[in-house]
C-alpha cells in the first residue's frame, strides 16, 4: 500500500494600507481593511467554501481512506474569524470528521525561524493555541513558513515537541534520491521529513489550466496513471500546494473542482494508493536515509531557497530593522502592539520587496498591492518607523527602570536592559496564550 | 511693445523650475507693460498633431485667483500648440506619452509634469523630430501675428524661435534655464548641445539665469560675452490666504531634500551626509521627497547603509504637500551637482526653513543667508546639518535674515531687467 499525502496551505497577510510619511508619529492604523476583507471574502466564495464542501463529501464517501491535511496561518484564521466566519465553521466541520490533520506553523506566517529562536517559539505556541481553540486538536506535525527548512530549524522544531516536518524536495538536496520516501534529519534522526514531490504537486498547482502545456488537459485518470508509473519503491507521494489552487489560481471553469472530486475514486479504482496525513505517514514508514540540509530551503522559485524574501538589500534592511525591535516589543504588554508586531512579521511584506521577478507576473498571484518592490519597501519602512516610535514609548516604563539603575550612558543601559527583557518575555508569551485560550 | 514668447505651461499643472520661472517672468513682464503672445505646447491627444488653438485669455489654465493676470489678460494672447513636448522630456518619456495617446489614453497632465521624470540623457530621434515639427508650427504662428521680438525658453523651443526669426527678421532672445551640461554632466547629448548652440548663435541676446550659467554659455558654447547677460530668477510671494494648519507629529528634527531625483540634483550626496549625521545623532529623520530616474538606486543605497528607519522617501509631492513638507522641516538641503538657478531653496526660506545649498548652484550667487558647501563635500554638508540641528542660534539667525532676504528677491526685478533688454532692441531698430 502506498500513500498520497495531500497538504493544503492557507495564508493571507494583513496587507498594509498606503501609509505615508506624514502619517508617521500619529496614525497607527496600518492595514488596508477594505482590501483584506474583499480578498478574504472573494477567496472564501471562490475557493475555500466550495473546496471544503467537496472534501467533506469525499470524507463522507470514503471514510478514513481519504485523509488530508491543512496548515492555516494564524493571521489567515484571524481574518476568517473577522471577515468570513462561515469558513471557520466549514473547517470545524472538516475537523470533526477526524480525517483532517491541522499542522503547526508560525502564527504570523513569519520568517522568525531564520532570525530569532525565541520569537519563532512564541509564534508557534501562539498558533498551537489558536488551532486548539478553533478545532479542538493540538497539531502533531510541523510546516514552517513557505516550507523553509534546514538542520538548525529542524532541531528547533524538535525542541518544540514535533518530530514530523514537511518541506520541499529540491533537486540540489535530494540529488539521485527520490522524494517519494520518508527521510530523517541527519543532525537529529528523530525528526522525520516529508519531501514535496514538486513535479506532481506543480502539475496540479501551476500547470493544470495551462493550455499550452503538453499534458493539458489533466484528468484524474491521467494523473493516476502517472502515480502508477512511479518507481516501484515509492512509498509516499507528497502533494503540497496552496489551497487557492482550487477556484482561484485555477478558476472553477477550468474543471479543477471536478478533478478534485474525481481523483480519489479513480485512485482507489485504478491504483494501490490511499490518502494519508503527514502524521500517518511518519508513523507508518521507516526513514529511508538521513538528509543533511545546511542551508535553508523553501518551496519558492527554481532556486528553492529564501532569496524571494531575503535576497536584496531592501529586504535585509527591513528584516533586520524589524527584529531590532524584538527585545523591546517583548517587554510590552499592550495587546495591540503585539498583534501589530505579529502582522508586521508576515513574510509577504518581504516578498513584495523582491526584485527577482520584475518581468514575470508571479507576484500578482499573492494579491500584491504594490506597483514595485521599491514602493513596497518605502511603505513598509514608513509603517515600521511609526511602530518603532510606539515601541519606544510604550516600553519606556520598563527600560527606564533599568536605565536608572545604571549610569545614564546609552550603551551601558542598553546592554543591561537585555537581561530583564529576556526574563520578561516568557511570562508575556504565556499570558497571551492563556488569554486567547480562554476565548 | 509686443513679444512672441515660446514658453511653458503655468501652475498649477507645473512642478519643475522651468514652469514656475515661465510663470513668474510672464507675470512680471505684463506688470511692467509688455504685451505677450504666449505659445505653449500642450497635449490633448484627440487632435491632429500640428493644430494650434488660440485660447481665450480667460480660459488660460493659470490660477484664476491671480489678480495680476486678471488685470493684464487683454495684453496677452495665449496660444496652445498641440504637441507632446514637456520640459523634462527624454526619449523614453516622450515615447511613453505618444504610445499612450495612440492607445487612446490622453496623457494625464499631472503625470507628464510631475511624478515621472525619466532622465536617462538619451534624447532620441522622435523627440528631436517633435522639436522640429514644433518649429514648423512656430513659423505659421509668426506669419499670422504681429510682434516686435521673439523670446524662447530652453532648448526645446530654440528651434522654434530661430525659425520665427528667419521668417520675420525680428530680434530673438533666448533664455538659458538649464544647459545640457547641467542635465547630463560631461556626457552631453551632442544633438541637444547643437540645438542649444545654434539657438544661441542665432539669437541677438542670451539671458542666463545665473553668472554660473553665463560662464558655461560663454566657455562651453563659445558665445560672445557681450551677447550674454545674467538675469537672476525671483520667487513668488507666499500665499497669504492659505494658512495651512500643520501639526508636527514627530519628535525628531527633520532634514529635507526636495526635487527631482536625478543626476543633476545630487541626491546621493544627501544620503551620504545623512549617514554621517545619523552616526552621531539619533534624534533626526531625513526625507527625500520627489521622483526621478535615480530614485530606486537611492532606495537601495539607503537600505544598504542600514538607515532606512530614519531615512524616508515620500515619492512625488504636489501642491499642499510641498508646503506641508517645508512646514515640518528643520533644514532644507539642495546638494545639486549643477544647478543653473534653483528656486526651491528660496521657497524653503520663505517657509522659515534654513537652507544648505551647493556652491554649484546659481542661487548661491544671490543668497547670503544660506550655508554653502561643495556638492561633493559630504563632510561639510554633514557638519552644516548637524550644526543647524544643534546650535540653536544658527537656525534662528538664518530664519530671521533669510526670510527678509528672500522677500526681496522678486520677479519684478527680473521683469524690469528683461524689459530693458527688449527696449534696447527697439531703440536700435
Amino acid at each position: 500500500m502506498k500513500s498520497i499525502c495531500f497538504y493544503f496551505q492557507i495564508h493571507q497577510p494583513f496587507r498594509l494600507r498606503n501609509y505615508r510619511f506624514f502619517d508617521i508619529g500619529h496614525k497607527h492604523d496600518y492595514f488596508d481593511e477594505y482590501a483584506n476583507r474583499f480578498i478574504m471574502q472573494q477567496l472564501a466564495e471562490k475557493s475555500y467554501l466550495p473546496a471544503n464542501e467537496i472534501l467533506l463529501g469525499l470524507i463522507k464517501k470514503f471514510g478514513n481512506k481519504f485523509r488530508v491535511s491543512f496548515s492555516i496561518s494564524g493571521v489567515a484564521l484571524e481574518q476568517m474569524e473577522k471577515f468570513t466566519p462561515e469558513v471557520i465553521d466549514s473547517f470545524k466541520q472538516l475537523a470533526s470528521t477526524g480525517n483532517v490533520e491541522f499542522l503547526a506553523e508560525t502564527y504570523g506566517h513569519s520568517l522568525a525561524s531564520l532570525k530569532s529562536k525565541q520569537e519563532f517559539f512564541r509564534q508557534v505556541k501562539l498558533h498551537e493555541t489558536k488551532i486548539k481553540m478553533l478545532f479542538g486538536v493540538k497539531p502533531k506535525a510541523f510546516r514552517n513558513t513557505e516550507l523553509i527548512y534546514n538542520d538548525d530549524i529542524g532541531n528547533h522544531i524538535f525542541e518544540l515537541g514535533y518530530n514530523t516536518v514537511i518541506t520541499e524536495g529540491p533537486k540540489h538536496i535530494l540529488g539521485w534520491k527520490s522524494p517519494n520516501l520518508l527521510y530523517c534529519s541527519a543532525s537529529n534522526p528523530k525528526v522525520k521529513l516529508l519531501m514535496k514531490n514538486f513535479q506532481l504537486s506543480d502539475d496540479i498547482a501551476f500547470r493544470f489550466s495551462v493550455r499550452n502545456w503538453s499534458e493539458w488537459p489533466l484528468t484524474a485518470e491521467k494523473f493516476t496513471g502517472w502515480l502508477n508509473a512511479l518507481d516501484s519503491k515509492t512509498e509516499v507521494v507528497n502533494l503540497f500546494m496552496d489551497y487557492e489552487t482550487f477556484g482561484e489560481n485555477h478558476k472553477k471553469e477550468t474543471g479543477i473542482f471536478d478533478f478534485l472530486k474525481l481523483l480519489p475514486q479513480v485512485v482507489f479504482d485504478k491504483s494501490r494508493f490511499v490518502f494519508k496525513t503527514p502524521s500517518d505517514v511518519a508513523a507508518l514508514l521507516q526513514p529511508a536515509s538521513p538528509l543533511h540540509i545546511p542551508y535553508p530551503i523553501s518551496w519558492a522559485d527554481e532556486e528553492r531557497d529564501i532569496t524571494a524574501w531575503l535576497g536584496n538589500e531592501m529586504q535585509n534592511e527591513a528584516f533586520n530593522k524589524l527584529y531590532d525591535l524584538e527585545e523591546k516589543v517583548n517587554t510590552c504588554e499592550d495587546k495591540g502592539m503585539l498583534s501589530d508586531w505579529e502582522k508586521l512579521q508576515v513574510s509577504d511584506h518581504f516578498y513584495y520587496m523582491s526584485t527577482k521577478w520584475f518581468s514575470d507576473g508571479t507576484v500578482t498571484k499573492n494579491f500584491n498591492p504594490y506597483n514595485s518592490p521599491y514602493d513596497a519597501f518605502i511603505n513598509y519602512m514608513n509603517v515600521l518607523a511609526d511602530f518603532e516610535i510606539r515601541v519606544k514609548k510604550n516600553c519606556e516604563g520598563k527600560t527606564k527602570v533599568t536605565a536608572a539603575k545604571t549610569s545614564g550612558r546609552k550603551k551601558v543601559s542598553k546592554k543591561v536592559a537585555e537581561k530583564p527583557g529576556k526574563t520578561a518575555k516568557k511570562p508575556v508569551a504565556r499570558k497571551k496564550d492563556g488569554d486567547s485560550a480562554k476565548k | 511693445m509686443k513679444v512672441l514668447m515660446f514658453g511653458w505651461e503655468f501652475p498649477p499643472h507645473i512642478s519643475g523650475g522651468l514652469g514656475t520661472a515661465s510663470y513668474g517672468l510672464t507675470k512680471a513682464l505684463l506688470k511692467c507693460g509688455v504685451d505677450l503672445i504666449f505659445v505653449v505646447p500642450k497635449a490633448y491627444g484627440d487632435e491632429k498633431p500640428g493644430s494650434i488653438r488660440l485660447v481665450n485669455a480667460s480660459d488660460i489654465s493659470i490660477d484664476i485667483q491671480d489678480e495680476v493676470f486678471k488685470e493684464y489678460l487683454d495684453k496677452m494672447s495665449y496660444l496652445e500648440v498641440d504637441s507632446q513636448l514637456v520640459p523634462y522630456a527624454t526619449e523614453e518619456e516622450y515615447f511613453r506619452i505618444i504610445e499612450n495617446t495612440q492607445k487612446g489614453f490622453t496623457a494625464e497632465k499631472g503625470s507628464i509634469h510631475s511624478s515621472k521624470f525619466e532622465f536617462s540623457g538619451g534624447y532620441g530621434k522622435n523627440l528631436l523630430e517633435e522639436v522640429k515639427r514644433y518649429a514648423m508650427v512656430a513659423v505659421s504662428i509668426a506669419r499670422e501675428h504681429d510682434f516686435d521680438l521673439i523670446h524662447s525658453h530652453d532648448w526645446l523651443t530654440y528651434m522654434a524661435g530661430k525659425e520665427a526669426k528667419r521668417i520675420t527678421g525680428k530680434p530673438l532672445v533666448v533664455h538659458m534655464h538649464a544647459t545640457e551640461f547641467d542635465r547630463s554632466g560631461e556626457s552631453v547629448n551632442k544633438q541637444v548641445y547643437n540645438i542649444e548652440r545654434a539657438g544661441m548663435e542665432a539669437a541677438d541676446k542670451v539671458i542666463a539665469v545665473s553668472h554660473m550659467t553665463r560662464s558655461i554659455v560663454i566657455n562651453r558654447y563659445g558665445i560672445h560675452p557681450d551677447k550674454v547677460v545674467t538675469v537672476h530668477n525671483g520667487v513668488e510671494p507666499p500665499q497669504t490666504e492659505k494658512d495651512l494648519e500643520i501639526k508636527r507629529h514627530l519628535d525628531e528634527k527633520i532634514v529635507t531634500f526636495l526635487g527631482r531625483i536625478t543626476f543633476q540634483k545630487g541626491p546621493e550626496y544627501f544620503i551620504e551626509a545623512a549617514y554621517k549625521v545619523l552616526q552621531r545623532d539619533d534624534n533626526v529623520r531625513f526625507v527625500m521627497a520627489g521622483s526621478g530616474d535615480m530614485l530606486n538606486k537611492m532606495i537601495r543605497r539607503v537600505a544598504k547603509l542600514g538607515i532606512s528607519n530614519k531615512f524616508h522617501f515620500t515619492g512625488f509631492l504636489k501642491g499642499d504637500d510641498v508646503d506641508k513638507m517645508f512646514a515640518i522641516s528643520d533644514v532644507y538641503v539642495m546638494p545639486s551637482v549643477s544647478e543653473p538657478f534653483g528656486i526651491s531653496p528660496l521657497e524653503a526660506m520663505r517657509s522659515n526653513v534654513p537652507v544648505i545649498i551647493s556652491k554649484q548652484s546659481g542661487v548661491a550667487e544671490v543668497l547670503k543667508h544660506a550655508i554653502k558647501v561643495d556638492f561633493w563635500d559630504i563632510d561639510a554638508m554633514a557638519d552644516a546639518i548637524y550644526g543647524l540641528l544643534h546650535y540653536n542660534a544658527l537656525p534662528e539667525t538664518f530664519k530671521k535674515y533669510g526670510k527678509e532676504e528672500v522677500d526681496n528677491i522678486k520677479w519684478d526685478q527680473a521683469g524690469e531687467k528683461v524689459k530693458e533688454i527688449y527696449q534696447e532692441f527697439l531703440r536700435q531698430s
